[in-house]
């Protein structure tokens, strides 16, 4: 390039800094129909980035031993200069992460963005799900509260119903036999250090292979089949600046909403922070009602339907495992859901109904009519993924145009 | 119709019981910028609470100025341990001597409004009846069996649970109050509806001590979250920034979208 100056000459000749810019930014071209769904992505990127930032922050003036760790948090909550902006900006932001990774989510599900050739990014999506469950549950130990302590009570011991070997692992994973400061303070070093390298390795790999095939869009054509003389997309337009300015309007809205709940409804009724939380953990007194935050109320639903321990393990397993193989279950010639068959359409609708109401029932005592429901819902939940190989290889599909439709 | 909706929203809250079966609570509105409320609040914690319990958590100087008192008031009048203002709130007396006086450690409440909501403390407060089988001579509908004594007693006077006549509605011709016997009703099991009332007034009538409980939890929701009225103002500030940022934001992105189709 000719207006190139002097500097970023002598920068590119030893980093590939504008190619790099360019590959990724300013000729990565985007499908130019995306909708609505699509800001859940830079969404789960913001709030990634809230998340270390203030968790920075919070590590100055915490302190991970089961004598201090919940005085600490009182100490940012009221002595630490807009320590209570930054604890609720963490707060907030992991309830709201999960939240726009299920947006995110059920957009691939939509829009088939996980159908070949995309499904190493949805298998990268699926890894940083999985460690994204776990950085939050550790996190979640770390206030020592009441529901900290036996949140972690119940999900650790859902290791010992591995047979044989169960109990020993569970003593490894705390650390003590009993839950205790030693696992608080393996908690805060997995939480701060090897659960965060990880996701960030993650996400760089998803979008590294996304920017390798492209972005999928709501039509699900491939806007790589017509293209200029120039070789551009004809449907396509590059990311930058056309997505930048097009996120930004979005990020500003989802600021608003997430700025709204951080100031005026912090405590979200109790389901961002929940009101046992606000005791210390004493290991003496367990809880009326022991919940999981909202973000893992689908899974523990399923986890309860099974009477018995390890069975619902199993399932609770097989209801993550097996979202990790959906571009395999999915045999329809056509990604998106606009093309697909009427039964496929009212399945999806279902399936995203069927997940809200499992992640309800979930924070809900699993008695009387909630148990009959949790079981309903976690059919619903299964029957989703076994009939979607048939469903999708024999149904009548609507023909996909050959350009996006705006 | 005005005395007839007064008549099913007096019975509403025996519907209430009637279904539940667990406490009723009764309605505490919190007023943090009462600061006279928070003050008077403060002044009958510390005069009748933190004998026993603590709030751990705070600081006896940021009460101090949240609250409008000058440090020496606060000192002199509300500040009864060997400390500094700028100490920690905590108490002498040692854990394992209340557990053994009171059958339980009585907890630090710096947290407690926002473990238990501000109507189950203002309903607590309001809810100790004379029980002679009790140790303290006290039970409490809200908590029963409780280990606390009724600290508040004399402020209080005695209250008793029994058959008493309450308010069921209004007369729709005059609007007088039509009373009934409590014991008239039977609740789900079967039992008449016991009722507390007063039998022996103490320094405080019956509304004098209903206001010095509502400060007393008022103050109490304070502390749970003392920076609660400066979270709610600078929030109003970043609303109103992220929406005027929308304003350019968005011509920024119809601008550069114009000639795309």
């Amino acid at each position: 390039m000719s207006n190139k100056s002097a500097f970023m000459s002598w920068i590119d000749a030893r980093l590939p800094v504008t190619a790099t810019f360019e590959k990724h930014m300013s000729k990565y071209y985007a499908p130019k129909n995306l909708n609505f769904w699509y800001f859940f992505g830079v969404f789960s990127f913001l709030m990634l980035a809230n998340q270390i930032l203030t968790g920075v922050w919070l590590t100055m003036s915490f302190t991970p031993s089961a004598e201090q760790a919940f005085a600490s948090v009182e100490y940012i909550m009221r002595d630490v200069e807009f320590g209570w902006l930054i604890r609720y900006m963490h707060s907030t932001g992991a309830s709201f992460f999960f939240l726009v990774i299920y947006m995110h989510m059920f957009r691939g599900l939509l829009y088939g963005s996980y159908q070949k050739p995309r499904e190493l990014i949805w298998i990268f999506g699926m890894a940083i799900y999985l460690m994204l469950m776990a950085e939050a549950f550790m996190g979640y130990v770390l206030p020592w509260g009441q529901m900290s302590y036996w949140g972690a009570q119940v999900i650790i011991s859902l290791f010992s119903a591995i047979p044989i070997v169960g109990d020993d692992l569970v003593t490894w994973i705390k650390g003590d036999f009993l839950i205790s400061g030693i696992t608080l303070n393996r908690f805060f070093a997995l939480h701060v250090i090897a659960l965060p390298l990880v996701i960030v390795a993650l996400v760089f790999m998803h979008i590294l292979a996304l920017h390798e095939v492209g972005s999928n869009n709501p039509d699900g054509v491939d806007i790589k089949k017509y293209k200029d003389e120039e070789g551009r997309p004809l449907d396509g337009i590059p990311f930058h600046p056309y997505y930048t300015v097009h996120d930004l309007v979005g990020i500003v809205v989802f600021l608003f909403v997430f700025c709204f709940v951080i100031f005026f409804w912090p405590e979200g009724n109790g389901y961002f922070l929940e009101h046992a939380n606000f005791e210390q953990a004493n290991g003496l007194k367990t809880p009326a009602h022991i919940a999981p935050v909202w973000y893992f109320g689908a899974f523990y639903t399923i986890l309860r339907v099974v009477p018995d321990k390890l069975g619902g393990v199993i399932l609770m397993g097989a209801a993550i495992a097996v979202l990790f193989v959906l571009p395999w279950l999915d045999r329809s010639p056509v990604r998106s859901w606009r093309y697909k068959g009427w039964i496929s359409r009212i399945n999806l609708v279902l399936f995203g109904l069927f997940f809200i109401l499992l992640t309800w029932l979930g924070t809900q005592p699993a008695t009387g009519i909630y148990a009959t429901l949790g079981l309903i819902s976690t059919i619903v939940y299964f029957a989703w993924f076994i009939t979607l190989p048939f469903i999708s290889a024999k149904e009548k599909t609507k023909p996909v145009p050959e350009r996006v439709t705006g | 119709m005005k005395s007839l909706i007064a008549v099913i929203f007096a019975l509403l809250p025996s519907f209430v019981f009637a279904a539940g079966g667990n406490v009723q609570l009764n309605d505490m509105k919190v007023d943090l910028e009462d600061t006279a409320s928070l003050q008077r609040g403060a002044k009958y914690f510390a005069n009748y609470c933190m004998g026993c319990h603590s709030t751990k958590f705070a600081r006896y100087n940021r009460v101090a100025r949240d609250l409008g008192i000058p440090d020496d008031v606060m000192m002199d009048n509300l500040v009864f341990a060997e400390t500094k203002i700028g100490n920690l709130m905590e108490i002498a007396m040692r854990p394992e001597d209340s557990k053994k006086w009171f059958g339980a450690t009585p907890p630090d409440l710096t947290l407690v409004a926002r473990v238990r909501g501000a109507d189950w403390l203002y309903t607590y407060l309001g809810s100790f009846y004379a029980d002679e089988t009790r140790p303290y001579g006290y039970n409490n509908t809200a908590f029963k069996d409780v280990g606390m004594p009724h600290v508040l007693a004399g402020l209080q006077g005695k209250q008793v649970k029994g058959c008493a006549p309450v308010v069921i509605g209004f007369d729709p011709l005059t609007g007088q109050e039509l009373k009934e016997d409590s014991c008239a009703r039977t609740d789900d099991a079967g039992h008449p509806v016991e009722v507390l009332y007063l039998e022996e007034e103490g320094q405080l009538n019956a509304a004098e001590y209903d206001k010095a409980i509502a400060d007393i939890t008022n103050f109490l929701v304070y502390m749970g979250e003392p920076m609660a009225l400066e979270r709610k103002r600078i929030g109003f500030w970043v609303l109103l920034f992220l929406a005027i940022l929308f304003v350019p934001v968005y011509y920024l992105n119809r601008e550069f979208w114009r000639g795309i189709h």
